[in-house]
């Protein structure tokens, strides 16, 4: 592997070059993935059946401590590649951790938020509007929640192998993904719940 | 109903148990004849485990074959079926399965595979590239197709076949009209190889831009490669939406889910779409780079370059975004809005203009140049009469109020197999046999695939004319049998004597493949038709390397100039080479992929959750994994080279 050092570690080979772009554009049909979903999910917001709508289910606390968090997190991810670019692991590892902590504090906010719209009657099941929300949601969750597990093994690796070109491309990659479901959840926050609120 | 009773069949016949005898003999026969022979390791190590694009291609080409002949046996069923009227060949429900796996053996599980190994195969080499840009991806591409392919195939020997049509409209497609697992196997199948198609898209589209070699800017790309650049495009645009399709199909039919219900909200109309969003661009995916095909083959048999390059590009482009504006043309008559109707009315007819250029340029490169008629040549000038009329009755159809006229007939049938087979079999037959001998290092035997083009050109024109009219006289299409006085016999007779001149055509492509493997000469040349580009400036067959030294390149048709302008195409001396190393990761996953499909078919729940956690488990060792791949050393290029006997020809 020829290493260019003139580059940060993340783009200093061939390979990673191709994977940052390679990821770039798969980012791109994530794009496609949620837009679908969005399509759908305004198609269906006033399809409830008898079901509840939006606005008797959606609460504002949970809600805003989710965006709280995952806000956060993305900025701090920010601070970690900060760090790595000046070759700080120990700061960046920390940073790292801190970012998959909120997000775990997220994934437990959105799951009592969902406990909660079962409990008032809101399942799955309940109308094309339920199914579509949970769906929503749910994949940008499942998508958080694959990443606390990508971003524990980037870490590990991190913290064994060292700051090294591959593991510096990974962590690079990985706060992209990050801040691409940030801005996802940006969309969800405004969309589904702000305007489902009104 | 009870655990074991979900995998009988619905309505076995005599037909079904003979092909599980079938099945299961052939599964026997290739576990019997591997072991005989001890290629069991050879299997393991050449191919389960290959990263290189070539041999993915090949891998591909055989499963596309291998479909061919699934789908065309469905073909020529449903003919027999309706060859003669009130026949009792097949029952009503047979024939909804028929008419529905057809669809998408054909659509998904053959043209699709056989763009993707021409592609695999021959764009590195066109751009002179070592490999594609994510080698691994690319292995896991071709083994999520498979195991979705074949998780598709099983269904009518288990649990029973979709048979709510290629479409799989909802409400038909819902629990209650039908029951039966098929429908899972439809949304299931097509999800995983759907996944896969994705990421051979995202891997094309960064190979392309990234790994041309030195000199190849885009505006000097060969045709085949602008046309899978674009059609990669298409591919991330379009397959997310398949996938969100699906997986809410899938909900409905398994977690009962209320998306496409009629009660509670749910909204039929959202699936037709969301699938027609997916499904026009796909129809696109499959004919741009049968078009690139085209495009490479009919200058070189005209000894000409191609006329008109920049509009050809532009053509494409155009195609490709029009290509989402139009899909609304799949539901006319569902009930919308006039002007809605006017508008993709108008859109869709637009779309034969940029065509129009193409058949054009085609015919100009021909004009002048002096023409061979050769198998793939003859494949590409018997497509430009062919695929002409396919579009004029498209525009036909497109004339949204002319259209419930023609809407779910036989017209519509022979419409839509007239653009697909002249356009999409006739390139990837013409493209195989061309770039046969750089697969496999013979050339097919021109005889017997002239015979093989004949048969095909009858006997799709036999097939298919014909129902334009009975179809415009008002015969249904997926209709399992019509009565004597509609008159509809005669032509339908000669329909099925045209699909059975076609079933002979393809007897004779695969006569054409044993013969020559068994006749031909191995010592072919390393550019046997004279061609034009780069591919033909490596060996016959492909060594693993591609090319020993990067190749220089200065204009559209380097290959061309190296040969007759005196342009050097190969500088300098050779260097070790860096190569990714196999891995049997991918092959492993996909199976697991399998399991896990086959779990949620069934709802066997346990299983299900074995198999995601299966899944993880192997992302998070490829996570973990080192791999630097390894080199080629400079003897060993010297030895393969000196076998072909050297690269300096072009120097
Ligand atoms: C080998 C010659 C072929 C013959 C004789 C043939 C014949 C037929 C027939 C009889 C039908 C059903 C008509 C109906 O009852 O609705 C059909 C449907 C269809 N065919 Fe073919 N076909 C052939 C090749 C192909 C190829 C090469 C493709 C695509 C690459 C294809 C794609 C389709 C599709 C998408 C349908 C619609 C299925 C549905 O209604 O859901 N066919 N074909
Ligand atoms: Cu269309």
């Amino acid at each position: 592997m020829e290493i260019d050092h003139s580059q940060p570690l993340e783009y200093s080979t061939e390979q990673n070059r191709l994977n940052i772009l390679g990821f770039w554009i798969f980012l791109g049909a994530e794009i496609m993935l949620f837009g679908t979903l969005f399509a759908s999910y305004f198609t269906l917001v006033d399809r409830t059946g008898n079901g509840p709508i939006g606005a008797e289910i959606f609460e504002i606390t949970p809600v805003l401590a989710e965006t709280f968090l995952l806000l956060t997190s993305s900025f701090v991810i920010g601070l970690g590649i900060h760090a790595m670019r000046l070759g700080n692991k120990k700061a960046m590892l920390t940073f790292f951790v801190i970012t998959l902590l909120l997000g775990v504090g997220f994934i437990g906010f959105e799951i009592t938020e969902f406990i909660t719209y079962y409990r008032e009657g809101a399942t799955l099941q309940t109308s094309a509007f339920t199914s579509m929300l949970f769906t929503t949601l749910g994949t940008h969750g499942a998508h958080v929640t694959l990443g606390l597990f990508w971003g524990s093994f980037i870490i590990l690796q991190v913290k064994n192998r060292g700051l090294t070109p591959e593991t510096a491309n990974k962590s690079f990659i990985f706060s992209l993904y990050w801040h691409f479901l940030d801005i996802v959840w940006i969309f969800i926050f405004t969309f589904i719940y702000m305007k489902g609120m009104t | 109903m009870g655990f074991f009773s979900r995998f009988l069949i619905p309505n076995p016949s005599p037909v079904i148990y003979s092909s599980m005898v079938a099945i299961g003999v052939t599964v026997l026969l290739i576990i019997v004849g591997l072991t005989h022979f001890k290629k069991w390791f050879h299997l393991w190590s050449g191919w389960l485990t290959t990263v290189d694009h070539k041999r993915i291609g090949i891998m591909y080409l055989i499963s596309a074959l291998l479909m061919l002949f699934r789908g065309g046996v469905d073909a020529v069923m449903m003919r027999a079926q309706l060859a003669v009227p009130d026949n009792k060949l097949l029952d009503s429900q047979h024939y909804n399965e028929i008419f529905s796996t057809h669809g998408v053996v054909m659509i998904l599980f053959m043209a699709m595979p056989y763009i993707m190994a021409l592609m695999n195969f021959v764009v590195p080499l066109q751009i002179g590239a070592r490999d594609v840009a994510f080698p691994r991806l690319n292995a896991i591409s071709f083994w999520l197709f498979f195991m979705g392919a074949m998780l598709f195939n099983i269904s009518f020997v288990i649990g029973g076949s979709p048979d709510a049509g290629w479409s799989s409209y909802f409400p038909l497609a819902g629990n209650e009209f039908s029951p039966h697992v098929g429908t899972n196997y439809y949304m299931i199948g097509i999800q995983i190889a759907g996944i896969g198609t994705l990421m051979t898209g995202i891997n094309f589209l960064t190979t392309i831009l990234k790994m041309r070699a030195p000199g190849m800017t885009l505006m000097k790309l060969p045709m085949f490669t602008w046309s899978s650049l674009v059609t990669s495009i298409i591919i991330i645009f379009a397959f997310p939406v398949l996938t969100v399709a699906l997986i809410m199909g899938t909900m409905d039919r398994l977690f009962a889910t209320k998306f496409f219900t009629i009660t509670d909200g749910g909204m039929d109309m959202l699936w037709a779409n969301l699938f027609w969003v997916w499904g026009h661009p796909e129809v696109y995916i499959l004919i741009l780079p049968a078009f690139g095909l085209f495009s490479e083959i009919i200058p070189t048999f005209s000894r000409r370059n191609l006329y008109g390059y920049r509009s050809m590009v532009a053509s494409m482009v155009f195609i490709s975004i029009y290509s989402f504006f139009v899909w609304t043309h799949h539901f006319f008559t569902m009930g919308q809005a006039a002007y809605v109707n006017s508008i993709f009315s108008i859109t869709t007819m637009v779309i034969a203009i940029p065509t129009g250029i193409k058949i054009f340029n085609w015919l100009f490169t021909m004009w002048k140049g002096r023409i061979r008629f050769t198998v793939p040549m003859l494949y590409s000038i018997g497509f430009i009469p062919l695929f002409t009329i396919g579009g004029v009755t498209g525009v036909m159809l497109a004339m949204s109020a002319a259209d419930y006229q023609y809407h779910n007939t036989m017209f519509l049938v022979a419409h839509f197999h007239n653009v697909i087979i002249p356009g999409v079999v006739f390139a990837v037959l013409g493209a195989g046999t061309y770039y046969w001998p750089k697969m496999f290092g013979f050339m097919l035997n021109e005889r017997i695939g002239k015979w093989a083009f004949w048969f095909l050109t009858i006997g799709f024109c036999l097939a298919f004319f014909p129902m334009y009219i009975t179809g415009l006289d008002g015969q249904a299409r997926r209709m399992y049998t019509f009565s004597e006085s509609t008159g509809f016999g005669p032509l339908n007779m000669i329909s099925f004597i045209g699909t059975a001149l076609m079933a002979i055509s393809f007897v004779l492509i695969v006569y054409t493949i044993y013969y020559s493997i068994r006749h031909a000469s191995r010592d072919v040349s390393d550019d046997p038709w004279d061609a034009r580009s780069l591919e033909w400036a490596t060996h016959n067959p492909v060594p693993e390397y591609n090319f020993a030294i990067i190749p220089q390149v200065n204009s559209r048709e380097t290959f061309w100039d190296a040969k007759y302008k005196g342009h050097e195409l190969f500088k300098g001396d050779y260097e070790k080479i860096h190569m990714p190393n196999n891995t049997g990761g991918p092959f492993i996953m996909s199976c697991i992929f399998f399991v896990f499909g086959f779990a949620l078919v069934f709802s066997i729940w346990f299983l299900a959750i074995i198999g995601l956690i299966g899944i993880f488990v192997c992302m998070a060792y490829r996570s973990f994994e080192i791999d630097h791949g390894h080199y080629i050393s400079v003897e060993e290029i010297k030895e393969t080279e000196a076998k072909f006997g050297g690269v300096s020809k072009w120097k």
